[in-house]
């Protein structure tokens, strides 16, 4: 099967890694990837801050790229968001409506498309450790996946996943928000990093890079000893 | 402008900018209403015999902190009474006329305070108790409806640090639709000024999040279900 | 920075960094959602019941006109005073007017997010009046002089010792660690006020037009107590509050109780129909119902953004935001906190001034999720950045987001100014923390990560050459 992937700009520059382990996973369940590369972005930072018209500008080029493409596989929940549920309300009542309904309709998170559309959950991983799940916001709450992660975790041999209090709490990056408002991305980050820490993991997994970013950041900070990975680098390793 | 005036054309002032700001076209189509009868799959479950609804109410009223007892006659719903008094030291009593209330209370020597044609305040709020019936018993919260015309006015049974209702079988409903509906049913246009729904005694959560009850309203609250 | 911008960054500064307070206010809610939850799953469905409850109030507001009208001609027709208020203004003159007229001299007040929106209390002590409130929560807020912490639990942020020492500076109570004692002590004074009091003033939670009667949803007693006690009750509602029918409340009810307190339903829900009857042995003469606009109707205009008005003000949304719970109720500097608060704001007090509240989220979707009228409280947070961006552009900001749209739209700009950014990046390593630092709003608290050695479009295009 032919599927496009599309990788966030920050996993493109700061988190190679995790692309590179999902087009591993894919490969290895018998997925043909493509990587257009006059992919950029999804728009998010323009479109949360206000700024739609150019959001769209740059949704236009996203979606004239991955036109022809057939399933496309994004690697963050907050940019799965964007394309999914956000493309379709930028658009609204605009010539590009329907073009945005249909990227959004054969876009796929990566948990979502393992899980949903290929109906796999044993993706031949191995991993030993102990590990506590993130659920970011937009994957959570705009695209109903709390599921498929943990199940795709759950079959990973070796790996003893533990739920942390506040899982569902927003880590605090919300893009911008974090640095207008960074003492209370701050503080959020705190109360999410202490939950993690109570469970007595050894690594932090989620879906999302950008939370990963923000969370990482503060264990750095103050010196914790515990990882974090996006679920695509767990899933990778045999 | 004279105050009448001025209300009328606040009025259409009010009502202008409604009409004025609904003409705007809807930015998603109005979704239609479900009525009232298919609330009930989607609240609490309540059971459809009697007993089940007596057992649901029971629970809900213990878990309240409230007290129930179902009394097999009126002698017995007396014979209740009187020893309450005697537990609690009761020396003053406020109740309203009706054959339940009257009846029940027969056996109490203690002052009664009745309501019905006004009172006076200082002897309400020196009351130790309070009597009263109420419209009905709903299974599906341990709830007691009560109104102006039913439980004495509005403040019998909210001012007096102990409130005992007293109720029949029949009035015993499963939910607030059914409860809601049959005082529809029974007042028509004519409505008591006052309804209330009280759902255990008086409570408060303001200091720290702690539990204390009473409030202002009564500390106790005890329903008597007579057969 | 418009000043409220700048009291709300200050406020959330010093709060975010207190962890007592964190801790204190994380407790405080645990108990609520541990209740909330269990009261929901007594639900057989909660999710269909909030799509029920959402329709029944979006029906009432799309038609509000006709149910306030049925409203106010029922109310009318018992007896009852309907009073207009446009504005705050109007609202305040005429319960000031009324009271002068009656010769009230003390004024019980039950809680009334209402009547604080219109600044009520501050009007009538100026006014000479005596006002108390009676809600536990609220009168230690009244006696510290301060505004509520929280929509439903005015004094969340206060521990009984606290409220101790408030109480024996201001009452001369004797210091107790009891709070069964504090609240008797309140309580005692309490009954005083509501039997001498020659006015009670309360709000409403909900107004049903098929009626005419106002609902009041309480666990003490005192809105019963001060709605029956003194010879004039004053009731102040918002337009929106209205609901079609009475069966309504079968549902309204147990989740207003469900999604605000963690109750199936809370002491007493009350229904009022018009003043003392003919036959009835008690209740205020004089019933007057205060129909508040205040702006409403500028939300009611905004068709996009309308939905708002859905809200039957049960603080589940302010229950769990993470900023709320970080920044506390006292530093938003309104009325209506939280994200509820940050939606409509703007709608009744100006985007101008209060666009910064807007901005003060994550867009986690907590409140959106937790809303029982299914308010998209978030997307509204999106839309209000949107209005404000294009009715008060800031040139700097314009530009920067007009850049990145012309960076993103061209692949080879954006692999361009990634070079460039990797190139600069370790001079930012120099200044890193300083005030030169442009990314110092994060790496004050946080590290930074580096760029990766090579891109994942780099090493994705050396794969396809091997």
């Amino acid at each position: 099967m032919n599927i496009s992937l599309i990788v966030p700009c920050f996993v493109d520059q700061f988190y190679p890694q995790a692309g590179l382990d999902a087009v591993k996973v894919l490969e290895r369940l018998g997925m043909i990837v493509n990587f257009p590369t006059a992919q950029t972005c999804c728009g998010q930072p323009a479109f949360n801050s206000g700024y739609w018209n150019e959001a769209r500008a740059v949704a236009r080029h996203q979606m004239a790229v991955f036109r022809d493409a057939g399933a496309v596989v994004i690697l963050s929940g907050s940019c799965g968001a964007m394309v999914k549920v956000f493309y379709p309300e930028l658009f609204q009542g605009q010539p590009e409506e329907a073009e945005a309904k249909t990227l959004a309709a054969k876009t796929y998170e990566f948990s979502d498309f393992l899980v949903n559309k290929l109906g796999v959950l044993d993706v031949g991983a191995q991993f030993s450790a102990r590990v506590t799940f993130h659920d970011g916001c937009h994957g959570l709450r705009e695209l109903g996946l709390k599921d498929p992660p943990r199940q795709l975790l759950r079959h990973v041999r070796g790996l003893e996943l533990v739920e942390m209090k506040e899982a569902e709490t927003c880590c605090g990056f919300g893009g911008t928000f974090a640095v207008k408002f960074p003492m209370i991305s701050t503080a959020m980050a705190e109360v999410k990093c202490k939950s993690a820490i109570e469970t007595r993991a050894s690594v932090i997994v989620s879906n999302d890079s950008s939370c990963l970013m923000q969370i990482r950041g503060l264990l750095d900070r103050q010196q914790y000893p515990i990882k974090t990975l996006h679920l695509a680098e767990v899933l990778a390793r045999t | 402008m004279e105050p009448e005036k001025k209300n009328m054309t606040n009025r259409e002032i009010i009502l202008g900018r409604i009409r004025e700001a609904l003409k705007s076209p809807e930015a998603v189509h109005e979704v239609p209403v479900d009525p009232p009868s298919s609330f009930k799959q989607w609240l609490p479950p309540v059971g459809d015999s009697l007993e089940e609804q007596m057992d649901l109410f029971r629970s809900n009223v213990e878990d309240l902190r409230a007290d129930f007892k179902l009394c097999a006659s009126l002698d017995e719903a007396i014979r209740c009474l009187q020893a309450m008094a005697v537990e609690y030291d009761w020396k003053k009593i406020g109740l309203h006329r009706g054959v339940l209330t009257e009846t029940v209370a027969r056996g109490l020597d203690l002052v009664k305070v009745m309501t019905d044609e006004g009172y006076v305040l200082a002897d309400l709020e020196s009351c130790d108790a309070a009597l009263t019936g109420c419209d009905a018993l709903i299974a599906q919260t341990g709830s007691v409806l009560v109104s102006s015309t039913t439980s004495g006015g509005r403040a019998l049974s909210v001012l007096p640090p102990h409130h005992i209702v007293l109720a029949r079988e029949n009035q015993l409903v499963p939910n607030l639709t059914v409860a809601l509906e049959r005082a529809q049913e029974k007042y028509g246009d004519q409505y008591p000024s006052f309804l209330s729904l009280i759902t255990g005694p008086s409570r408060t959560g303001d200091i720290e999040r702690i539990l204390v009850l009473g409030a202002h309203g009564p500390k106790r609250l005890t329903i008597l279900l007579v057969r | 920075m418009n000043p409220h911008a700048k009291q709300f960054n200050a406020a959330a500064r010093s709060t975010t960094a207190d962890l007592h307070h964190r801790e204190w206010i994380q407790k405080a809610l645990g108990g609520y959602y541990a209740k909330r939850d269990e009261n929901k799953d007594r639900f057989q469905s909660w999710s269909s019941a909030r799509t029920a409850a959402a329709a029944i109030k979006q029906e009432a507001i799309t038609h509000l006109d006709r149910y306030l009208v049925e409203f106010a001609d029922r109310l009318e027709a018992r007896g009852a005073k309907v009073f207009w208020a446009p504005d705050a203004q109007e609202a305040r003159d005429y319960i000031v007017r009324l009271a002068r007229e009656k010769q009230v001299r003390s004024i019980i007040k039950s809680k009334s997010m209402t009547s604080e929106e219109i600044h009520l209390n501050d009007t009538l002590e100026r006014e000479g009046f005596e006002v108390v409130e009676s809600d536990l929560g609220e009168y230690i807020v009244q006696l510290r002089k301060e505004a509520p912490y929280h929509l439903v639990f005015p004094a969340m942020h206060l521990n009984r010792g606290q409220i101790s020492d408030l109480f024996q500076d201001k009452l001369g109570s004797k210091p107790t660690n009891n709070p069964g004692d504090l609240t008797m002590i309140a309580r005692n004074v309490m009954r005083r006020k509501f039997c001498e009091a020659d006015m009670g003033i309360s709000g409403a939670n909900f107004a049903i037009a098929e009626t005419g009667m106002i609902s009041i949803t309480e666990n003490e007693g005192n809105a019963r107590l001060t709605t029956s006690l003194p010879p004039i009750h004053v009731a102040i509602v918002g337009i929106e509050k209205v609901l079609p029918k009475l069966t309504d409340l079968a549902l309204f009810l147990p989740m207003l109780s469900t999604a605000g307190a963690g109750q199936l339903l809370t002491c007493y829900n009350t229904f009022y129909g018009g003043p003392r009857q003919p036959g009835e042995p008690d209740g205020p003469r004089e019933f007057h119902v205060v129909l508040l606009d205040n702006g409403r109707t500028r939300l009611l205009a905004d068709a996009e953004q309308r939905n708002a008005l859905r809200c039957i003000r049960c603080g589940a949304c302010l229950n769990v935001c993470p900023v709320y719970k970080n920044v506390g109720g006292h530093s938003y500097g309104t009325t209506y906190q939280g994200p509820i608060g940050s939606v409509i704001t703007p709608h009744l007090r100006g985007l101008r001034d209060w666009k910064h509240l807007s901005q003060a989220s994550s867009l986690c979707g907590a409140c959106t999720e937790a809303c029982p009228v299914k308010i998209d409280l978030h997307h509204h947070l999106l839309r209000n950045r949107r209005n404000a961006v294009t009715s008060q552009t800031s040139v700097p900001e314009k530009l920067l987001y007009q850049g990145f749209a012309f960076v993103m739209r061209r692949p080879e700009f954006y692999r361009l100014a990634a070079g460039i950014a990797r190139l600069l990046r370790p001079m930012q390593w120099l200044v890193q923390g300083t005030w030169l630092d442009p990314l110092r709003p994060w790496t004050k608290t946080r590290s930074f990560p580096a760029f990766a050695a090579k891109s994942f479009r780099e090493q994705w295009n050396q794969r396809k050459k091997t």
